[in-house]
């Protein structure tokens, strides 16, 4: 077989189950592909060794005839995710020679189901960023590329987008926490989905705000979302915000049939200054699901403008919380200390060292907006705005909308670099699509759909109802097959 | 609210990180910017609305309250940038 290492997850199942392939055939292609793709800057640590070894005992397993679907199957992991014995770092100096000790539950329900490990995957620093240029490692580079300038391929999964975009890998782990898996794959023509709140574990994964990170999978096209899915999801007694909930089978779901499923069209997503040819993919989009059986409604979501803002306190405040642990004592990085320096300053001097500017940024505003005598004024404030914001999107669902249809992102990818004058709020905007689905908890999937005018690849957001990942793929699925996007990224590293 | 050199210094103290006073007044310029864009959130009418505190409707899980894990020195301090006769190191706290 030739391009290993372009083949969908479900082709490599199929493939290997037959017997036309070996995992270890599929890694070592992927591997070649990863080290002549170090101009992307996807892949921050390359573990071939492990990867060969579980490749050779996936082999054995679909050998003997009781192979999981995701039994051989290369993935890149983002570094986010903690893995026993591989340096995983969040891309920050502050966890620099960090080795756990301990497996993250997602890549050990992975691992277990004979999954793949090729390496971990670059990304914005502890997932703070929309470009994956606040990484201690230097941007991960999208391999679109239309002019001689260097795009992002977003973030802050922005690693894990580059490396499935470009066939380093057949798939790869990403975490959402304001649309850091959907914005990414929307920017490399890849599919992304962020599960509901719950569905899966956290545990062992790097935290930056609790209430609203969720892992989810990164791939090639929604029967790969749901297969990946379906590996990492299912509950955890590690995590306490983990659901015991019975998981359906997500891709059996995959019927494509849509027929009076209702669309919601959230009127507040059409935005002043949106792009026209993300406004045309929007109604292209929309007019494939009126084709295909679905009945269009107009809906609102009247708190869509307030989204950002309630982010921007809610999670740097879980940031700020969350990361009071790297302090130079347990793990990670320790400054080098002046004579006389006391446990404050090495506090001090560990914290200005080991994090970048924006980490330091988005930790210090979440440490004024929880401090006396402004908790109330913001903090709670922002509370009470999510209330409303998740209110609006039950009531759009208790009026028997199935699904919501949405642009992914307000641009195509930019330029790395374009946005480094700009004010912090800019790159924020990158979110404004994305960030009411975590503020709510609900499920969200980016489906490439169309291409702007220079060629780069453009996505469409499909959000769903809580704990209702089946039917959204299968719209997503339904999109997907009406787009038609098959176009790659030409190789250019 | 505009923040004011002053009040940098405070919160970077808070947040314990190191920041250079000449770079304080960036940083504040910087909080303005942030905390202006979060003030849209005065817009919106809140009263009698509950501040959210979990996001699906679940209860948090309890669990027996028993020892389920232990005896792993070795490991817990395997990533320590100090660690000594089986302690975290760390500068003089007491005098």
């Amino acid at each position: 077989m030739s391009d290993l290492t372009k083949l969908t997850i479900a082709a490599a199942r199929d493939a290997m189950r037959k017997g036309d392939v070996t995992s270890a055939e599929i890694t070592q292609a992927c591997l070649t592909a990863i080290d002549g793709a170090d101009a992307l800057g996807a892949f921050v640590h390359k573990t071939p060794d492990i990867a060969l070894a579980q490749a050779q005992a996936a082999d054995a397993r679909i050998k003997a005839g009781d192979a999981p679907a995701m039994c051989g199957i290369p993935l890149g992991i983002k570094d986010l995710f903690c893995t026993k014995g591989v340096p995983s770092q969040a891309a920050s100096r502050i966890l620099e020679g960090f080795k756990p000790e301990y497996e993250s539950t997602v890549t050990g329900k992975l691992f277990d189901a004979g999954a793949v490990m090729l390496g971990k995957l670059n990304m914005d620093e502890f997932a703070m960023g929309s470009s994956n240029e606040t990484s201690v490692y230097g941007p991960a580079i999208n391999p679109w590329k239309v002019d001689d300038r260097q795009l992002t391929p977003g973030g802050s999964s922005g690693g894990s987008a580059s490396a499935v975009a470009a066939d380093l890998c057949l798939a790869a782990t990403g975490t959402d926490t304001g649309g850091s898996i959907r914005q990414p794959a929307a920017f490399t023509g890849i599919t992304g989905l962020k599960p509901t709140y719950g569905r899966v574990s956290r545990w062992g994964i790097v935290a930056f705000a609790s209430s609203l990170d969720q892992a989810g999978p990164m791939t090639k096209d929604v029967r790969d979302c749901a297969i990946m899915l379906q590996a990492m999801c299912g509950h955890d007694p590690k995590d306490s915000t983990s659901a015991d909930l019975s998981v359906p089978d997500f891709e059996a779901a995959l019927t494509g049939d849509i027929k009076g499923k209702t669309i919601g069209i959230p009127r507040e997503y059409r935005m002043d200054g949106t792009p026209a040819e993300i406004e045309k993919l929007w109604s292209d989009g929309t007019a494939m699901l009126r084709d295909a059986g679905a009945k269009i409604v107009d809906i609102s979501l009247p708190h869509t403008k307030y989204a950002l803002p309630a982010y921007y306190v809610i999670a740097p405040a879980e940031a700020s919380s969350n990361l009071a642990r790297y302090d130079g004592v347990r793990f990670g990085h320790r400054a080098k200390l002046g004579a006389g320096d006391g446990i404050t300053q090495m506090y001090e001097k560990t914290r200005a060292e080991g994090f970048g500017p924006e980490v330091q940024r988005r930790v210090m505003v979440g440490t004024y907006v929880l401090s006396a005598g402004f908790y109330d004024a913001y903090y709670n404030r922002a509370r009470r705005v999510r209330t409303l914001i998740k209110r609006d999107f039950d009531d759009a669902f208790a009026a028997g909308v199935d699904a919501i249809l949405t642009p992914a992102t307000p641009s195509a990818a930019f330029g790395i670099g374009e946005m480094a004058d700009a004010d912090p709020i800019k790159m924020y905007l990158n979110d404004v699509f994305t960030v009411t689905v975590n503020l709510a908890g609900l499920p969200g999937i980016a489906v490439p759909t169309g291409r702007d005018a220079q060629g780069l690849p453009l996505g469409l957001q499909l959000i769903g109802r809580p704990w209702d990942e089946a039917e959204l793929l299968n719209i997503a699925y339904r999109l997907e097959t009406a787009a038609g996007f098959v176009a790659k990224p030409a190789k250019w590293w | 609210m505009s923040i004011d050199t002053e009040t940098a210094r405070r919160v970077a103290k808070l947040a314990r990180i190191a920041v250079a006073d000449d770079a304080l007044p960036a940083l504040a310029s910087e909080f303005n910017a942030i905390l202006g864009f979060i003030e849209q959130l005065n817009e919106v009418d809140v009263d009698g609305v509950e501040p959210m505190t979990s996001v699906t409707p679940q209860r948090l899980m309890r669990r027996a309250d028993v020892v389920t894990d232990g005896n792993q020195q070795a490991a817990v301090l395997k990533n320590a940038p100090d660690a000594r006769e089986g302690f975290f190191a760390v500068p003089k706290v007491v005098e």
